[in-house]
C-alpha cells in the first residue's frame, strides 16, 4: 500500500502504516546522525530544549554534501541515508524524548528502536542506500541549519523542505513489525545451513 | 616540459571526480542486468532505485552517494619516473582540491580536534596510499574512496591454520552474512589471505579493484571465487537487505604466504557503489586514462 504523509505527522496517520508499505513524505525532515542524536539528548538532560522541534517530522539519518552558492544560499549535492544501526543505542530514547513522526534512514534498526515506535507511535523507512541524488532531487529548500561549526557538515542539523520524498518502504511499524528483522532471521538462516554443507 | 608535479596533481583530482560520479562500466552492466532479473517488487524497487541514482551522477557530474568516501591512492612508481615523495605531496594538494570542486563531503574527522574540512588528517595517514615500486619510467595512480558503511562491516580472523581453506570459506560466509542489510548490498566481496594480520586486509582491499568476473589467473583461487559467489548468494540478502535480489555481485581473493602458525583471512566489502578510477602518467607528463 501506498501513503502520502505530511508532516506534522498525526499518529492517527502513522498507525495506518504497516510494514512491506510504501511512504512519500512531504513538508519538514530533519537530518541528525551519531552526533546531533548525542547533542539533543544531552541539551534536553541539562533541560535545555534543542533548536528544533522534532514532533512528527521526518528525522533523517543523512550526512549530505552540500554547497553554498554566491549569495551564501545552502545547496543540496547529495543526500542519502546513512547506516541506522549505528543510532540503535540512543534512537529509542530520542524517540521518547522528541517523538519524530518518521525516522528515516537505510539497514533497518533494532529491538529497542521497534518498542519504542510501537509505544510513542513512530514508523521506520528505508530510502535505497546510497541514492544520494534521487533524495537530493526531492528536498525543494533548504530551510535552515544549526550546529554546523561545532559537529561539521555530515553531523550537524540540516532542515529540508521536501515534497513527495521517497519512496520509502517502511520495514519497521507503529504496531511492532520489524522487516528487516525478518530478513535478518533469514539470512541466519540460510548461513547456518550453507556453513552445514561446506 | 610539463611540471609533473602538477599533473599528478590534475590527474589524482579528476580521478577522485570519476570514481565518485562514475561507476566502472562492468557494475554499471551488472546492476542493471540485475534490476531485470529481480523478480520481487520490493528488491526491484530498490535496484531501480539505484540504477537512476547512479545515471544522474553521471549526467549531472555529481556524487552518486553522499559518503563520498575515505580517500585511498593505490600508487605504482617507476624506477625511471622523475618523482617520487613529491607524488604524496601532490596527492595530498589533488585530495584538498577535489574536495572544493566536486565537491567531495570533508570524511576526515580527528579524534581530538574534528572535522579537518579537506579530506585530509593531521596525522599524516589519511588519504591513506598503497606504495608499490615497480620497473619502467611510469606512474600509475588508482584513487578509491570507500564509504564507512561499508568498512564498518569489514572483518579480521586469524583463522586456526588446522582449518584450511574450508575455515577461509566459512570465516567469509560469516563475515558477509554479519553485514546483512547494513552495508548498501548487493555486496562485491573482497578477500585477502595469508601475510600477516594487517596484510590480508590491503590484500582483500586490492582484490576489490580487479574488474568484476575478472577471476584470479590461478585456477585454484579462480575456482573458489566462483564457489564463493554461489555460495554467498544463497544467504539471501538481497538488494538492500530486503530479501529479493543478488545479495553479493562477486568475490575476489588474493593469497600471500603465510605464517606456518598463522591463517589470517581479512574481508572487505563494498557497498553497490564499487568506486575506482585509475590513470597512468608516463615521464614526460602525458596521461593515459583508464577505462572506466
Amino acid at each position: 500500500m501506498e501513503h502520502h504523509l505530511t508532516t506534522p505527522i498525526s499518529p492517527e496517520d502513522l498507525r495506518k502504516v504497516k510494514i512491506g508499505d510504501i511512504v512519500y513524505l512531504s513538508g519538514t525532515v530533519i537530518t541528525a546522525r551519531d552526533e546531533a542524536h548525542l547533542k539533543a539528548l544531552e541539551m534536553y538532560e541539562r533541560g535545555e530544549n534543542p533548536p528544533v522541534d522534532f514532533w512528527g517530522m521526518g528525522l533523517f539519518h543523512c550526512g549530505p554534501v552540500m554547497k553554498q552558492d554566491e549569495d551564501g544560499k545552502w545547496i543540496v549535492v547529495a543526500a542519502g541515508p546513512t547506516t541506522s544501526a549505528r543510532m540503535e543505542i540512543f534512537q529509542d530514547e530520542f524517540i521518547k524524548t522528541f517523538h519524530p513522526g518518521i525516522i528515516i534512514g537505510k539497514g533497518g534498526m533494532g529491538a529497542r528502536t521497534t518498542k519504542a515506535c510501537q509505544e510513542k507511535t513512530c514508523i521506520y523507512g528505508y530510502f535505497t542506500g546510497g541514492a544520494a541524488l534521487l533524495a537530493a532531487n526531492r528536498i525543494k529548500e533548504v530551510k535552515d541549519v544549526f550546529w554546523l561549526e561545532e559537529l561539521g557538515m555530515p553531523e550537524c542539523l540540516w532542515l529540508f523542505d521536501v515534497e513527495n520524498f521517497g519512496p520509502l518502504t517502511i520495514t519497521i511499524d507503529a504496531h511492532g513489525g520489524n522487516l528487516t528483522e525478518e530478513s535478518k532471521k533469514n539470512i541466519e538462516a540460510k548461513k547456518l545451513e550453507i556453513l552445514k554443507e561446506l | 616540459m610539463k611540471d609533473i608535479a602538477q599533473v599528478i596533481e590534475d590527474t589524482a583530482a579528476r580521478l577522485l571526480k570519476l570514481a565518485a560520479t562514475e561507476l566502472p562500466s562492468e557494475v554499471k552492466k551488472t546492476l542493471l542486468k540485475s534490476e531485470k532479473e529481480t523478480k520481487g517488487s520490493l528488491g526491484k524497487s530498490q535496484l531501480h532505485a539505484i540504477n537512476e541514482n547512479v545515471r544522474i551522477a553521471e549526467t549531472e557530474i555529481k556524487p552518486m552517494c553522499q559518503d563520498t568516501g575515505l580517500v585511498a591512492f593505490f600508487v605504482k612508481v617507476g624506477d625511471k619516473f622523475p618523482l617520487k615523495s613529491e607524488i604524496k605531496t601532490a596527492l595530498i594538494a589533488a585530495t584538498k582540491s577535489a574536495t572544493n570542486a566536486v565537491p567531495l563531503r570533508p570524511n576526515a574527522v580527528d579524534m581530538f580536534k574534528g572535522n579537518t574540512k579537506d579530506n585530509v588528517g593531521l596525522r599524516g595517514y589519511v588519504p591513506w596510499f598503497y606504495f608499490d615500486l615497480v620497473e619502467g619510467d611510469k606512474c600509475e595512480i588508482i584513487a578509491m574512496p570507500k564509504g564507512g558503511g561499508s568498512s564498518n562491516v569489514g572483518k579480521m580472523k586469524m583463522v586456526p591454520p588446522g582449518k584450511g581453506i574450508k575455515g577461509v570459506k566459512e570465516f567469509v560466509v560469516e563475515a558477509t552474512a554479519a553485514a546483512g542489510p547494513l552495508a548498501c548490498p548487493p555486496y562485491t566481496v573482497g578477500v585477502g589471505v595469508g601475510g600477516g594480520e594487517d596484510m590480508c586486509m590491503n590484500l582483500a582491499k586490492k582484490a576489490l579493484l580487479r574488474p568484476l568476473f575478472e577471476y584470479h589467473e590461478d585456477e585454484n583461487i579462480a575456482q573458489i571465487e566462483k564457489e564463493l559467489l554461489e555460495i554467498l548468494n544463497k544467504l539471501e540478502i538481497g538488494a538492500m537487505g530486503l530479501g529479493e535480489g543478488p545479495s553479493v555481485l562477486d568475490v575476489h581473493m588474493e593469497f600471500a604466504a603465510r605464517h606456518p602458525a598463522s591463517l589470517p583471512v581479512g574481508v572487505v566489502i563494498s557497498c553497490w557503489a564499487l568506486r575506482h578510477a585509475g590513470a597512468t602518467i608516463d615521464k614526460e607528463g602525458n596521461v593515459e586514462w583508464h577505462p572506466l
